[in-house]
């Protein structure tokens, strides 16, 4: 029995009131159709005895409290699933929109999608190599992680995910590698951006794209990401794929869920958002790990814009406690015109401690990441003094640090979007660096591990036959400092401000 | 029941009864065809309000709703240890054998393993008069701890018949009791107990034993006492959960429950895989006989989330009642804040601060006043000492959440973004963390470690104090203007910030350092100082005595003297006396 309900009682918002609803369930799927014959889609968000409270996913605009039929379909939101999505567009509520056609589903999952034990998951500890300098040396990206870019807008957050995406390797070769990209709120340009770099990597056969875009209903914006993982979870733990979510702007979605709130009539907590928006952003997140008994593996790179490039703001800050370390953008550095401008201090990978050194890349990584971290840290002492006391009256100490950290900055952070560096190349141009400032600084390093790599880093400094290009780039740059110090540091106190 | 009560509102994790007059306020449910746990937590003459553990997803209005008559509660018995529970004690390894990886709804498996047989030794025989909290059978629940079948509080009588030793189930039953008024209790090796209150206890006894961790920072500067309460606050990315894990890892109670409260799953995997890798310094057993792990990680159901603190905290007193001392980690206190208010948003209660409820503060005294070292109703003396991470929203201190802790515990370990992004672990600021524990200790460390152990640490903190002074000059005008003896006290506090406060998990004898080490170090750090100190009175330049390389030798030497070798600390004092003397003859 098909029973349509006639009109609706109430329209607030997205939200439609429906009465006298028969066997109804939470969270059930609607259709809607309108009287000029449009079809569109809603789920019920509350109810209470026969009324249910309907969020339609593409907007009420047009809807009259006579002109609808709704009809129950018995079902909760599903997403249909085959292999054959591979190569595919979707809007934000999983319909395709590339023309070509329907997907024929092998089966259909709730986009909700359900917890994985804890018992049964897998801590992540194989490491993905990105080939962006700070990222693998300092915040190594581990498959199974979900690592955000905290970012801003106007920076470099999408060119960096793309390079993200067409550079990433994984050690062992076994398992497919796919990419699902979900764009949420974001420019047409910016969605077309993504299409374009992946068609020109000549990897667009292993993307499922997922568009919700700046000017799309908001309700569906809140399903885009849902149906992405959905997929994500399927090609990783059904097809033993290993899956890279690129969620691109999750600010986006929190002010989608906010809107939706508020036209709820919920009580709103910090900044207007939800009270729940923790609990939801953690319903996306945690959607990432590995499974015992599975191959594959759901890895995220969510992107948020931090309005106001305030990282206290709710949306980072909650996803912070979420997710396992942050990789955050630097409005400073990306003004000095460095590429990616990855702010190495706030930055971090929780998992990389167990996903680095022996066996996974190479020994003296951790030494290495602790040693660049606290000197860079220095260097941002010394920066502030220098702001205060000037250059000149530094301790030649103090010097040698603000000439690593422009060093570091210059040759470090700052790497081509084309530019792929192995991890031996990112550790060995590292210890370089650190081969400027004198040994005794260098407070996290064992002696061993000193003279395994500080001194051999010391002498390619030292010597002409520097052979890779870092290498003879820094050894350029320090026979500059060299010849007209006095200039370069005159020059360092602008560029500090 | 013949008039069954059926859902009328389903909103989120919220279930609405009308009209019904048959559930009493905390009351445990069953909600739905699927049988989805719950708890009444609103009544009135219209309205009932179900919060329910599980995703609401395809609830229908009219399907029934199951009273149990009882408050939430927990079976405590033999298999808690080296288990793992979701917030409201279901065991997940089972769900995953059941379920699969994914966890599905409604499952309704028993908490402790019930085929199990454990080899019981009756303590009691016929006759015997027993109260609440006495031990009528003892049994090996792993192979270091003993677990105590105690008389459920409020209950006592007369041992009626006893069973023979031998192996048993937990829901066997071994012992009859028979109370005043003629009633048979059947005693069986577990308990039912409502999480939401506290197990009584005779008495408080006073904190005057430490908890030691071997952490530097912590047992010298900012200790804590069994049955204490400690809060480490921190944003996120400042190592609040490394901190909880060596703590957990290495403090010397005979428990470890840990809470994973909205945490994230990978990081309990981890937890579960360090704990079955890592051994008992003690007993060279694994961790994990003596752990136990509640999980509900972020995307569990929030009403399970808020549950879970209760339930590890009823879990501890269980253990405490039995003798042992129990440490009880809560990762973190802020998710379960959190989930007070969103519950509390979606019953649409008057918000106070920050959206948070206005009982915040209450319900978190409630739970940190479970704490304590007491002497247990059977005359045995037991501890639950708690240590709850904050994280404070936007780093700020200020908010309710970490606020409210502050004045329910008395331990602060405020961590500090500046110290965790120079990678200096445990990113414990000296400045502004506090122990109130002093005093009530001081007695133990002056019989145990000896008298000297309170005076360096003095001498050490008040030259952190001095260094944060000096430092603030020095942010002004830079270091080279200061007087060498000021000079001094920067390079010493560099000494004692890096050599002795910093800490590294990762190495294998860093990561736990017992008190006479800890108190050696401080010594020779001292001692360095003093001699130092002489010579620039004695008109000797710093930087003299900086080139020498005793900075830095001191600086690693948490590295270089084993744990097991607390002589070799007197060669460095040699080596200090003489390096030293050299410059006073040059």
């Amino acid at each position: 029995m098909i029973l349509d309900y006639i009109g609706v009682k109430d329209i607030n918002g997205p939200l439609i009131v429906l009465d006298d609803v028969q066997d109804a369930f939470f969270e059930e799927v609607v259709g809607i159709r309108l009287d000029d014959g449009s079809i569109r889609q809603g789920r019920i968000v509350q109810m209470e005895g026969n009324r249910a409270v309907i969020q339609v996913f593409e907007g009420t605009r047009g809807i009259s409290l006579t002109n609808t039929r709704t009809r129950l379909t018995g079902r909760p939101m599903e997403m249909p699933l085959s292999p054959e999505l591979l190569g595919r567009v979707f809007d934000g509520s999983g319909r395709p929109i590339d023309g070509l056609g329907n997907i024929f589903p092998v089966k259909r999952a709730n986009v909700n999608g359900t917890p994985i034990n804890p018992v049964s998951r897998i801590y992540p500890k194989n490491y993905i190599n990105t080939g962006v300098s700070t990222i693998d040396t300092l915040m190594t990206l581990i498959r199974g992680q979900k690592l955000p870019i905290f970012s801003g807008s106007g920076m470099k957050h999408n060119e960096l995910a793309v390079q993200i995406a067409r550079q990433s390797r994984i050690s062992d070769e076994n398992g497919e590698f796919a990419i699902v990209f979900a764009a949420m709120g974001v420019k047409n340009d910016v969605a077309d951006y993504f299409r374009r770099s992946f068609s020109e990597s000549g990897i667009l056969q292993r993307v499922v794209m997922f568009q919700n875009l700046a000017n799309d209903p908001i309700i569906e914006r809140i399903l885009t990401p849902r149906c992405a993982l959905t997929v994500a979870e399927y090609l990783a733990f059904e097809l033993g794929m290993h899956i890279l979510v690129i969620m691109t702007d999750m600010t986006a979605y929190a002010e989608a869920l906010r809107e939706f709130s508020s036209s709820k009539g919920e009580i709103p907590g910090r900044k207007g958002y939800p009270g729940y928006l923790y609990s939801d952003l953690a319903s996306l997140y945690e959607r990432a790990g590995m499974v015992k008994g599975k191959t594959g593996s759901v890895t995220q790179l969510p992107i948020l814009t931090m309005p106001n490039d305030d990282v206290t703001h709710p949306v980072p800050d909650l996803t912070g406690y979420i997710t396992e370390g942050q990789i955050v953008l630097d409005r400073s550095l990306d003004g000095q015109g460095i590429y990616p401008p990855v702010a190495v201090l706030p930055s971090l990978s929780r998992l990389m401690k167990d996903g680095i050194g022996k066996g996974y890349t190479r020994e003296d990584h951790s030494a290495l990441s602790n040693q660049l971290f606290a000197s860079y840290a220095k260097v941002m002492d010394v920066r502030s003094l220098a702001s205060v006391i000037g250059e000149e009256e530094l301790s030649p100490d103090d010097k040698k640090y603000l000439e690593f950290g422009k060093l570091f900055e210059s040759h470090f952070v700052n790497q081509g979007p084309s530019e792929n560096r192995s991890i031996e190349q990112s550790l060995d141009l590292g210890w370089e660096l650190l081969a400027t400032l004198p040994r005794g600084a260098l407070d996290r390093v064992d002696d061993q591990m000193l003279d395994q790599y500080y001194e051999p880093a010391k002498k390619r400094l030292s010597t002409d036959n520097a052979k890779d290009r870092a290498s003879q780039v820094l050894w350029d740059h320090v026979n500059k400092i060299g010849e007209d110090s006095e200039e370069e540091s005159g020059n360092g106190g602008g560029e500090n401000e | 029941m013949d008039n069954q009560d059926t859902i009328y509102g389903i909103n989120g994790p919220v279930v609405t009864v009308r009209e019904s007059r048959s559930f009493s306020m905390m009351e445990m449910v069953y909600v739905g065809n699927e049988r989805l746990v719950g708890e009444v937590i609103g009544v009135s003459d219209h309205l009932t309000t179900i919060q329910v553990y599980e995703e609401t997803t395809g609830l229908r209005p009219g399907e029934p709703i199951y009273g149990t008559g009882s408050p939430m509660n927990v079976t405590l018995g033999p298999g808690i240890l080296d288990n793992i529970f979701d917030g409201i004690e279901r065991p997940l390894k089972e769900i995953a054998k059941e379920s699969g990886s994914f966890i599905a709804r409604g499952s309704n498996i028993a908490a402790l393993d019930e085929s199990r047989e454990w080899d019981v030794t009756v303590t009691v025989k016929e006759g015997d008069l027993l109260k609440g909290g006495e031990v009528y059978a003892e049994l090996p629940e792993t192979p270091i701890i003993r677990h105590k079948c105690m008389v459920p509080p409020g209950l006592s009588g007369t041992v009626a018949s006893v069973k023979p030793n031998g192996k048993y189930h937990v829901n066997d039953t071994v012992v009859e009791l028979k109370d005043e008024f003629g009633k048979m209790h059947e005693l069986s090796l577990c308990q039912k107990w409502s999480i939401r209150t506290p197990r009584p206890v005779l008495g408080h006894l006073p904190p005057n034993i430490p908890l030691i961790t071997g952490q530097r920072v912590i047992d010298t500067l900012f200790p804590v006492s069994k049955g204490g309460t400690a809060a480490i606050p921190g944003g996120f990315g400042t190592g609040k959960t490394m901190t909880q894990h060596q703590l957990a890892k290495w403090c010397d109670a005979d428990i470890i429950i840990y809470v994973g409260c909205g945490e994230r799953g990978n990081e309990m995997s981890q937890v579960l895989e360090e704990f079955s890798d890592l051994t008992d310094p003690k007993s060279g057993r694994p961790m994990t006989d003596r752990t136990v792990l509640i999980a509900n990680t972020s995307n569990m159901p929030v009403a399970a989330r808020e549950a879970s603190i209760y339930t590890g905290i009823t879990l501890g007193e269980y253990y405490r009642d039995m003798g042992y001392h129990v440490a009880l980690m809560a990762d973190s206190t802020s998710r379960w804040a959190e989930a007070l208010r969103e519950i509390s948003g979606r019953l649409e209660e008057m918000p106070a601060e920050e959206g948070f409820p206005a009982y915040l503060p209450s319900r978190l005294a409630e739970f940190y006043e479970r704490a304590g070292m007491v002497k247990n109703l059977n005359e045995s003396e037991g501890s639950v000492t708690i240590i709850g991470a904050v994280s404070p929203q936007g780093s700020d201190f200020s908010e309710p959440v970490t606020q409210n802790t502050k004045r329910f515990t008395r331990c602060f370990w405020a961590l500090d973004k500046a110290l965790a992004y120079a990678r200096h672990y445990p990113a414990i600021n000296w400045m502004q963390s506090y122990s109130e524990y002093f005093s009530d200790l001081d007695p133990w460390y002056t019989e145990h470690v000896g008298n000297d152990f309170i005076q360096y640490r003095k001498r050490i903190n008040n030259l952190l104090q001095q260094e944060n002074k000096l430092m603030e000059i020095v942010k002004l005008i830079g270091s080279d203007v200061l007087p060498d003896d000021q000079k001094l006290i920067i390079e010493i506090a560099r000494v004692i910030r890096v050599g002795f406060l910093q800490q590294n998990a990762f190495h294998a004898e860093d990561t736990y350092v017992p008190l006479e080490k800890q108190k050696l170090m401080m010594k020779v750090i001292l001692y360095l100082y003093q001699k130092a100190k002489h010579l620039i009175s004695a008109s000797i330049p710093i930087s003299g005595i900086l080139q020498t390389g005793l900075f830095d030798k001191l600086v690693k030497m948490k590295y270089d003297i084993p744990n097991n070798k607390p002589e070799m600390f007197e060669d460095y004092i040699k080596e200090i006396d003489s390096t030293l003397s050299k410059i006073v003859s040059a």
